[in-house]
């Protein structure tokens, strides 16, 4: 029984935390749903979570303090778990946006050195 | 990184035991997202998702393996409260086998495992001499004790010991305050409580200057004494006891629980040695000794073999014996471990119950395996759904494995307790031939014995049905209802069991039935005394310094007969030194009949020695075969007679008749005595145990060598044939018969020679009784197992025989095809039992008397018991075919 799904195909392992994160902190404070139509959206429909990838996510971002959910209301009268950055939240999407772009570089330069 | 990592397993951890998060929230959650999505118009998510979306997020929430197995054994419980009776009986057989199992380990724990309580314990040696060339010894007390001298050589020479002295057993009598108390006493030499190790509780431990002659008499107290005489006074120490009519200074405490070797002494005095008067022989001493670090038990015992010649020439003979005698004994010196001088002889009987109770427990296991199975058949549809819903294999043996072990933990913690509870009983009556009973308990290492064997027992019934296939998904597509026709394969492990099972019981029924006859062969025994019932028997002592004169203490105790004897309701009364199977050290030398010589080349045997008064044998039930008894006449007028027993008279003299009239004497050069009786052999040291020569001598006699010194039995044991014997009113009235002549004699050892008899066999009943005990639940357990089989086959086959009863087939002959199979069964394990009883025969032999390990009467009676329990077994269930009704069945 392993205790993380593989995400569907299209997400990089590892980086789905990376996107979640970036998500809330573009859009502020959202709830699961708004996450993943929001990632579908922007990768043009080839990112689509599912309930059991998404949520475990959401859960062990929480636990390690980096967002925090509180039950609130949609728009539409429907009640909905909100997920916000904490500051910690903020200080790792920081770091790891910075790893990230470190290391994409780092591809980038070695991927296309044969050229 | 790790920071975060940290917090989400706490978080975790956190979760596992208080989810802040219900599972109710997660499903709202999962809920609010499909009716978003249905709202944004864009269903992408479906409520199929929700259950495995709810799985991963629990996982998260936790920790996956411990929430899995907290579900297993959710899921685990509620499976047996589905079959409370599946249940009931696994927790009981197992509980059984593992609380037999754990009682049995409990008792060899204590008695043969654990080291004996003195500090570094191992290098306590018992010292003992072994005398191949002496004969008869081993008829008479086995080993060769030591003696004064040897004491003084082996101490003052050794390169080996720490410590070592020698001691005793004896009876002392204090005298003080209220009526006069025999009390047990260990009489040790400077060396003994040293090579032990133990530190007093108060005071001090005796030293050699306690044994200088000339100097105040000490003792020391037990813990016991102390507390029941003194109340624990420490003012004890320094003050004044009485024994034995002499006063003694009270030098220290022993620390509660203190044992000497298996002695439980409550007084400890030194021993004091004449060294003027030591001689060679004496053979009188136990030796005790505590290793110097790193020696070995073959360097000690080179070490004294050394001494040995050193000895030899350095003590005198006796008065009249030439000191080559003792050459001729071969005299080796044997050292062993003190723990094997204790639990030697019961070492052989423990191993037979570790063995019972392990077939026992592998009995309990293989009936519970067989119940698994039938339950696993039964469970076929459901572990074929939960397949076929995608539960993974591993998942569903880990699911059963959790159930199974869920009985174990259960059963091994009833189990553990009903062992508590056996070895409290247990150490209260076992037989006082089990040497450190008091040191049985259930401590850790039973603890963790009992957890073991719950945790084998889980695994055993829980791999034998994980070994059959898993459901597969043809089974479930075949198997939507249960498969009419029972498996081969199934059938044929079930019937593996059962067979194993009979083995095993026959193997316990065979052991105890052995027992039996060994108990009934050993009570078949003419033991040499006649109506133990009737007899009552009681130790007095008539110390020195109590009655100096010799012929005064014989009247004395002329005396105490005939008041006895007076006594309403008296046969008979007379005593002996010692008597038969009462466990006193016994007296032993050579004699020398007429005719014969004392040499080097032709040792005589050595011969038990008694000293009695007339009218013991009449008491005591002891027939008279030739001759005449002792008279008091004889005793009056110092005549040198004597009466022998009746192997004794055959052996020097071809036969009972012929030895009247002939001459015997202890050495060359004393006086020669007449044996005027010959009576019957008498089993001394118990009924298994062959009938020593004795010699019995009169209860007082002059000495010839020393003026105003006797031959007399100070310490005598009388024997009082009565109809009243048992009863309290008797008891006092011999007690005020014995005061009546003094008042200050103490009166120890009340008891029946019934008493004697039954306590002489306490070892081989106690065996017996576990055995029968075991055995009875193994018969029980094979029983229940056949029982089970056959009806579980019965009641799965009743359409099939329905139909047969219907097409013609006589219920009579199917019922009988069952009872075959029953019998067949039994049939397999009959020639496995006996492989495995013939195997085991060395573990049992050394307990058995007057029956061999294989006899066929016994083995005979156990192989009908067997045939007889599996016809039964399977004839009670399958007795339901007789009432079948055809039409019923069909519509079934």
């Amino acid at each position: 029984m392993s205790n993380e799904r593989a995400p569907k195909a299209g997400v990089l392992q590892g980086t789905l935390d990376l996107m979640v994160l970036q998500t809330l902190a573009t859009m502020g404070p959202q709830h699961g749903y708004a996450v993943a139509a929001r990632l579908e959206q922007v990768s043009a429909g080839s990112i689509r979570l599912n309930m059991g990838t998404l949520y475990p996510a959401l859960m062990r971002l929480e636990q390690r303090g980096l967002v925090r959910g509180t039950w609130g209301t949609t728009d539409n009268n429907r009640r909905a778990r909100y997920y916000a950055l904490t500051r910690a939240g903020r200080r790792r999407l920081t770091e790891e946006k910075a790893e990230w772009d470190r290391m994409t570089a780092i591809m980038h330069a070695l991927l296309n050195a044969g050229d | 990184m790790p920071m975060d990592l940290l917090r989400e397993w706490l978080a975790r951890a956190a979760g596992f035991w208080r989810p802040d998060r219900s599972d109710s929230d997660l499903e709202a959650e999962l809920r609010a997202h499909i009716a978003l999505a249905e709202d944004a118009g864009r269903p992408t998510a479906r409520r199929v998702e929700i259950a495995p979306a709810l799985e991963s997020l629990r996982d998260q929430r936790g920790l996956p393996v411990l929430d899995g197995i907290a579900r297993d054994v959710r899921q685990g419980l509620r499976a047996l409260r589905r079959s409370p009776t599946f249940a009931l009986i696994t927790i009981v057989t197992l509980a059984l086998g593992i609380a037999a199992a754990t009682t049995v380990f409990a008792v060899i724990d204590g008695v043969l495992l654990a080291p004996l309580p003195y500090p570094d314990a191992g290098r306590v040696v018992a010292v003992w001499n072994a005398a191949p060339g002496a004969p008869g010894l081993a008829d008479v007390s086995g080993d060769l004790r030591l003696s004064d001298s040897m004491y003084f050589t082996y101490a003052e020479q050794n390169r080996v010991f720490d410590a070592f002295g020698v001691w005793g057993s004896e009876t002392a009598t204090i005298t003080g305050h209220g009526e006069p108390e025999e009390v047990r006493v260990a009489v040790v030499s400077d060396g003994v409580l040293q090579a032990l190790g133990v530190a007093p509780f108060a005071g001090r431990l005796l030293n050699a200057a306690d044994q200088q002659p000339g100097t105040q008499q000490t003792a020391i107290l037990s813990y016991g004494y102390w507390q029941r005489r003194f109340g624990g006074d420490p003012r004890a120490i320094g003050s004044l006891l009485t024994v034995d009519a002499a006063p003694r200074l009270v030098v220290g405490v022993m620390p509660p629980r203190f044992t000497l070797a298996d002695a439980h002494p409550d007084l400890i005095l030194p021993i004091r040695f004449d060294r003027s008067r030591a001689q060679l022989p004496g053979f009188g001493w136990q030796g005790i000794a505590r290793l110097e670090p790193g020696v070995t038990i073959q360097q000690a015992d080179a070490d004294l073999a050394r001494m040995l010649p050193l000895w030899m020439t350095s003590w005198p003979a006796p008065a009249g014996v030439d000191p080559h005698v003792y050459e001729a004994w071969r005299i080796t010196p044997a050292i062993r471990p003190l723990k094997t001088d204790i639990v030697g002889s019961v070492d052989s009987a423990l191993r037979v119950l570790m063995a019972t109770a392990g077939i026992v427990l592998l009995i309990a296991c293989a009936n519970v395996a067989t119940l698994v199975l039938v339950r696993r058949d039964e469970r076929q549809h459901e572990l074929s759904v939960r397949v076929a819903l995608g539960a993974g294999r591993a998942r569903i043996v880990r699911a059963l494995a959790v159930e199974m072990l869920l009985l174990a933990a259960t059963a091994a913690a009833i189990g553990a307790f009903a062992s508590a509870c056996c070895v409290r009983v247990l150490a209260a009556f076992a037989p006082s031939e089990l040497p450190r009973a008091g040191e049985i308990a259930l401590g850790v290492r039973e603890l963790a014995f009992a957890a073991g064997a719950g945790v084998l027992a889980a695994l055993a019934i829980s791999v034998i049905p994980a070994l059959r296939a898993m459901p597969s998904l043809t089974d479930v597509a075949a198997g939507a209802t249960r498969t009419t026709t029972d498996s081969r394969i199934r059938q044929r492990g079930r019937n593996l069991l059962i067979v194993a099972q009979l083995a095993m019981a026959l193997v316990l029924l065979g052991s105890s039935g052995l027992m039996f006859r060994t108990f009934r062969a050993l009570h078949g025994v003419r033991p040499g005394f006649t109506d133990p019932a009737h007899q009552l028997t009681l130790r007095i002592a008539i110390p020195d310094v109590l009655v100096p004169d010799d012929r005064r203490v014989a009247v004395l105790e002329h005396d105490i007969v005939d008041r006895i004897k007076a006594v309403a309701g008296v046969e008979s009364v007379g005593f002996a030194t010692t008597i038969p199977m009462a466990g006193t050290l016994p007296d032993w030398d050579v004699i020398v009949p007429e005719g014969g010589r004392l040499s080097q080349s032709d040792m005589p045997p050595l011969r038990l020695f008694k000293m009695i008064s007339p009218g013991y044998f009449h008491a005591v039930g002891t027939a008279l075969i030739a001759g005449r008894d002792l008279s008091w006449g004889d005793l009056n007028a110092g005549s040198r007679v004597v009466l022998v027993s009746e192997n004794l008279a055959r052996e020097l003299w071809g036969g009972a008749q012929a030895a009247i009239g002939r001459k015997i004497q202890t050495l060359p050069g004393a006086p020669w005595h007449v044996v005027v009786g010959v009576v019957e052999d008498v089993r001394e040291n118990g009924a298994g145990k062959p009938s020593p020569a004795i010699v019995y001598w009169p209860a007082y006699e002059e000495n010839p060598y020393r003026a105003n010194r006797s031959y007399i039995a100070r310490n005598i044991t009388l024997v009082v044939r009565t109809p009243r014997s048992g009863t309290a009113s008797l008891l006092g009235d011999v007690e005020r018969a014995v005061w009546s002549v003094r008042a200050d004699l103490a009166i120890a050892g009340v008891q029946s020679m019934e008493e004697i008899y039954v306590h002489s066999m306490a070892q081989t009943s106690f065996t017996m009784t576990t055995l029968f005990a075991a055995s009875a639940m193994a018969l029980l357990l094979a029983l229940v197992g056949v029982y089970g089989v056959v009806s579980y086959s019965v009641s799965r086959r009743m359409r099939e025989l329905g139909i047969r009863v219907a097409l013609g087939g006589q219920p009579g002959a199917l019922v009988l095809a069952f009872v075959r199979w029953g019998l067949l069964l039994a049939a397999f394990a009959i020639p496995a039992g006996l492989v495995v009883a013939a195997v085991l025969n060395r573990l049992i032999s050394a307990l058995l008397f007057g029956v061999t390990p294989l006899d066929p009467l016994t083995y005979g009676s156990v192989v009908l018991v067997l045939l007889i329990t599996a016809a039964a077994a399977s004839y009670l269930p399958a007795r339901r075919i007789l009432s079948l009704n055809p039409v019923d069945a069909l519509n079934h």
